[in-house]
């Protein structure tokens, strides 16, 4: 904590983190012209799609009225994309409600669930990653990279499908097999309906992240420094704790971040087999209706966070790297670099 | 008392029961240093481990005893090997660039050692003994300087925070593994009197490994000389350097470059070999001008020829003395002549940090110049500029009075065979899923068109050029040697038939003998094909060997220029002056 106070005193880190928003922003602009396009190359118009067969010329109009589709695309764009940066994504086609008020509970659900799979499943990687490296070619090491093989090898849906069996419905009753929330309340409000999504997520994540940590961690066992920490004499624990671990984790930061971007994307389908109440379900309802406004929100909050997972990736990447922290950090940068080139001197 | 006591220890391969080093025996006594001299290949790393009773993964420790300060480390427990390392016997790596922890704090690097081995005393006393061993190895030692990371940090104040890990605890043995590799000499030399110093003051043994034979001259009390994993010769540091009696340490001895210009510098043919095809009997007499039939039937046993002096050889009463042969002088090509390369007023540059300044050289045809200067000189960058590689530089490069393009491509193909380039390292500049045969030929087509058995023919003549045997065609750049790779690189380069070869500090990635004998295969070139030479190196030494003329740099500006002697003899800029001081050399 020390560290990243000093850091924040510095001022490099927040150079650093506002350079990096402002060079997402234009990332955002094009994320939106792209779900913008994507609509538009569906078949006919959103009121078309939408209406289907039901479609008379009145109820075209009346819709294509309320999504203003006569105006030329480039206007339609604008409205859409100014609105959608200030969170507001219009009324759905249904009707009365706004896109913003649906999705506001579901999104928070949807967090809550990441959150709870990715505050178990990111600690346990590192230990599982960890310990299989110091304990490498031995029977933990030989078990855990055949089942991490096997868990990624199978579609999320299939061991969300085979963790209800087990502690659902066949073997054990422990957990509901459906979660249900009332609507209104948040997720948390009922801990036991957050245990199997997030054990399905966990199990979905913890193999990839697991397996990197391992790879970076053995290749740090192998370093000259930690060669040279055994000959100082210091105890393994303290080799792997102080010298290994710290060196290790970095590359792996990476790693996790994509895997939780990952998680936004995948918690549609678990959020689905478990009926749980997140942005999940509405977009697979939304995409079954038609109803394009909820569509493109979702679409652009996945991709969104994508942005901002990363960002927050390079900054713990610089964090946990005390070369790239004292480079951002450092007010005279010059001096090192001539106390390099002399020599000694 | 021997501090250190090794007797009959053998290393070998867990896999296989190969032995890395066989019948290792020494002794060192409190206060004294002994150098343990060998070629890549040799065991002494291997050995230097053992004696902190750690091997490399996969090797073993299998007969002998190592005892340090009377403590048994062969079979000890990994508890009494814990309290021993760092507290009684500290080890100072080669490359303190890789071996501190880029994550930690050089104070923490240093405390560490001292909270593991003195966990009885406070802090506040730990802190003070921190400060108090930077000062010793002359490092600063306010807050400021403790909190740095290792990257924040020169090249020789890195080495000095490793010693300073190693003497921290005040241990009564130091193992110090080929320290002052990646170092410049005048660093070099400085990290040495540290090391001499501390030992001295403190009355520790330390064993000290190297390759470099000049630098175990004017360290070490002691020498220990190893070949193939086992020690051939060992004695006092005068019986090694002006008695030695073993062929391969008379040899490598004259493989050193002799700064004093006095003596030529006499390579050793063949290589050290591997632990898994090393011969049967002496190991040193396939490379031997003295083996008899003996010699490659028995293991010769220790012979004593003084109390100190040891040597393991058949030939012991009779081998063969190397006369030095005096230094041929080297005349300075004419300068009235037309340059063959001139480069006027060039300024190189990466991106906006200027890295050359106002540089001028002229090569004569058939001259060799040597280009000299520590890490971060400019040297490599200007070689690339002659070599079209580094395009960003104002000034003028050119050939025969014409000016040349200042990359590759805009260059002429004729200007492009003329001038070839040898790159430092022999591993990585050859192609290594093409035979020897194909990478070869590749020039002679696309220069002179020439296919088939005219090839054939051709690509003999150039491994006779390079001293290799012909049969090489068909292996693959992993089947051969350092050296072996190195003359590859260069006989593709003479298949081009060039004007002038640009060589890039190519023997700094060799054994000493491997060096010599390439530095001797460079020589013969020049005086049978007169192709020019520009010799870059960080060695001042070894120039003396080859150059007629010497261009001195320092961060990017030649501080002297002219004829070898001349600059050897009375160097004029203040910067040779030292450069030559702090060349270690055989006194």
């Amino acid at each position: 904590m020390k560290k990243i106070r000093d850091f924040f005193n510095q001022g490099g880190l927040v150079l650093f983190a506002v350079g990096r928003i402002l060079a997402g922003i234009p990332i955002i602009i094009a994320l939106t012209v792209l779900v913008f396009m994507a609509t538009q190359a569906l078949p006919g118009d959103a009121a078309v799609s939408y209406l289907a067969n039901t479609a008379t010329p009145e109820r075209l109009a009346a819709i294509r009225d309320q999504l203003n589709l006569d105006d030329p695309l480039w206007v339609q764009y604008f409205s859409w994309a100014s609105d959608a940066l200030r969170l507001d994504f219009g009324m759905t086609l249904t009707g009365e409600t706004s896109v913003s008020a649906i999705l506001g509970e579901r999104i928070q659900n949807t967090l809550i669930l990441m959150a709870s799979s990715g505050i178990i499943a990111i600690p346990l990687s590192i230990v599982i990653g960890t310990y299989a490296a110091v304990r490498r070619g031995k029977i933990f090491d030989n078990v855990s990279s055949l089942l991490t093989l096997v868990l990624a090898a199978l579609p999320e849906f299939v061991v969300a499908i085979f963790v209800v069996f087990l502690l659902a419905t066949n073997v054990f009753q422990i957990f509901p097999a459906i979660s249900f929330v009332e609507p209104g309340t948040l997720a948390w409000a009922d801990p036991m309906s957050l245990v199997l999504p997030s054990l399905t997520l966990i199990l979905a994540v913890t193999p990839y992240v697991s397996r990197i940590m391992r790879g970076s961690m053995i290749e740090v066992m192998e370093s000259e420094y930690i060669q040279m920490a055994r000959l100082k004499g210091l105890s393994e624990r303290t080799v792997i704790l102080r010298h290994a671990l710290p060196n290790a984790i970095a590359p792996t930061i990476q790693v996790i971040a994509l895997q939780l971007a990952w998680l936004a994307g995948g918690v549609v389908v678990v959020e689905a087999v478990f009926a749980y109440p997140g942005i999940g379900t509405v977009m697979i309802d939304s995409v079954k209706a038609r109803d394009l406004p909820i569509v493109q929100a979702i679409t652009l909050m996945i991709a969104a966070l994508y942005v901002i997972l990363n960002i927050l990736a390079d900054i713990g990447t610089i964090l946990s790297t005390p070369r790239l922290r004292t480079k951002y950090a450092r007010k005279n940068d010059t001096s090192d670099v001539f106390a390099a080139m002399d020599g000694d001197q | 008392m021997s501090v250190v006591k090794l007797s009959n220890v053998d290393i070998a391969i867990t896999r296989g029961g190969i032995k890395i080093v066989e019948k290792i025996s020494f002794e060192i006594q409190s206060g004294q240093i002994l150098g343990l001299v060998g070629e890549s290949g040799s065991g002494k790393t291997t050995v230097s481990m053992a004696l902190l009773g750690h091997t490399r993964k996969g090797a073993v420790i299998e007969s002998g005893s190592i005892t340090i300060d009377g403590h048994e480390i062969v079979d000890a427990s990994d508890s009494q090997l814990r309290s021993l390392r760092g507290g009684t016997i500290a080890y100072v790596p080669q490359d303190p660039g890789t071996a501190l922890n880029p994550g930690l704090r050089i104070s923490k690097q240093i405390l560490e050692s001292l909270e593991k081995h003195q966990p009885d005393v406070g802090h506040e006393v730990h802190m003070a003994r921190v400060r108090e061993i930077l000062t010793e190895v002359a490092l600063p030692s306010d807050e400021d300087f403790l909190k740095r990371y290792p990257h924040q940090l020169s090249g020789g104040q890195q080495q000095r925070v490793a010693i300073a890990i190693a003497f921290a605890c005040r241990p009564k043995v130091i193992v110090c593994d080929e320290p002052t590799t990646g170092l410049d000499v005048t660093t070099q030399s400085k990290v040495l009197a540290t090391i001499r110093a501390l030992c001295r003051e403190h009355g520790v043994a330390a064993l000290y490994v190297s390759h470099d034979l000049a630098v175990v001259s004017e360290l070490a009390d002691n020498v220990a000389v190893m070949y193939a994993g086992r020690i051939v010769e060992s004695g006092t540091r005068d019986e090694i350097f002006f008695n030695s009696i073993h062929p391969y340490t008379r040899r490598l001895i004259r493989a050193l470059p002799d700064i004093a210009g006095r003596n030529q510098i006499l390579g050793i043919s063949g290589y050290a070999p591997m632990p898994w095809d090393r011969p049967s009997g002496c190991a040193f007499a396939p490379r031997c001008a003295d083996a008899q039939s003996l010699c490659s039937q028995s293991v010769p046993e220790i012979t004593k020829i003084s109390n100190s002096h040891n040597v393991n050889c058949h030939r012991h009463k009779d081998s063969t003395k190397i006369v030095a042969t005096a230094r041929v002088e080297r005349e300075i090509v004419s300068s009235s002549t037309q340059a063959l390369l001139g480069i006027d007023g060039l300024n190189g540059f990466y991106g906006s940090r200027q890295v050359l300044f106002d540089t001028n050289i002229h090569i004569q045809p058939g001259e060799c110049v040597a280009l000299v200067g520590e890490s971060g000189s400019g040297k490599t960058t200007l070689s690339r500029c002659i070599g079209g590689l580094h395009d960003d530089y104002e000034g003028q490069i050119s050939y025969f009075g014409n000016a040349l393009g200042k990359h590759a491509l805009e260059r002429k193909k004729e200007e492009r065979r003329d001038i070839q380039y040898i790159f430092q390292s022999p591993y990585a500049s050859i192609n290594p899923r093409r035979p020897i045969g194909a990478t070869i030929s590749r020039q002679l087509e696309l220069f002179y068109g020439m296919k088939g058995s005219a090839a054939d023919a051709r690509i003999k003549e150039l491994l006779d050029l390079v001293s290799l045997p012909h049969a090489i065609v068909t292996s693959f750049p992993d089947q051969l040697s350092g050296g072996e790779r190195q003359r590859v690189a260069i006989a593709r380069a003479l298949a081009a038939e060039p004007k002038l070869l640009v060589c890039d500090e190519i023997t700094s990635a060799l054994d000493v003998s491997v060096q010599a004998s390439v530095i001797e295969t460079l020589k013969n070139l020049q005086e049978s094909t007169s192709v020019a030479l520009l010799f870059v190196t960080h060695n001042l030494a070894l120039t003396r060997s080859i150059a007629n003329r010497v261009a001195v740099m320092r961060k990017g500006t030649i501080v002297e220029y002219g004829g070898i002697n001349d600059v050897f003899n009375s160097p004029k800029a203040e910067y040779t002056n030292r450069l030559l001081q702090h060349t270690p050399t055989l006194k």
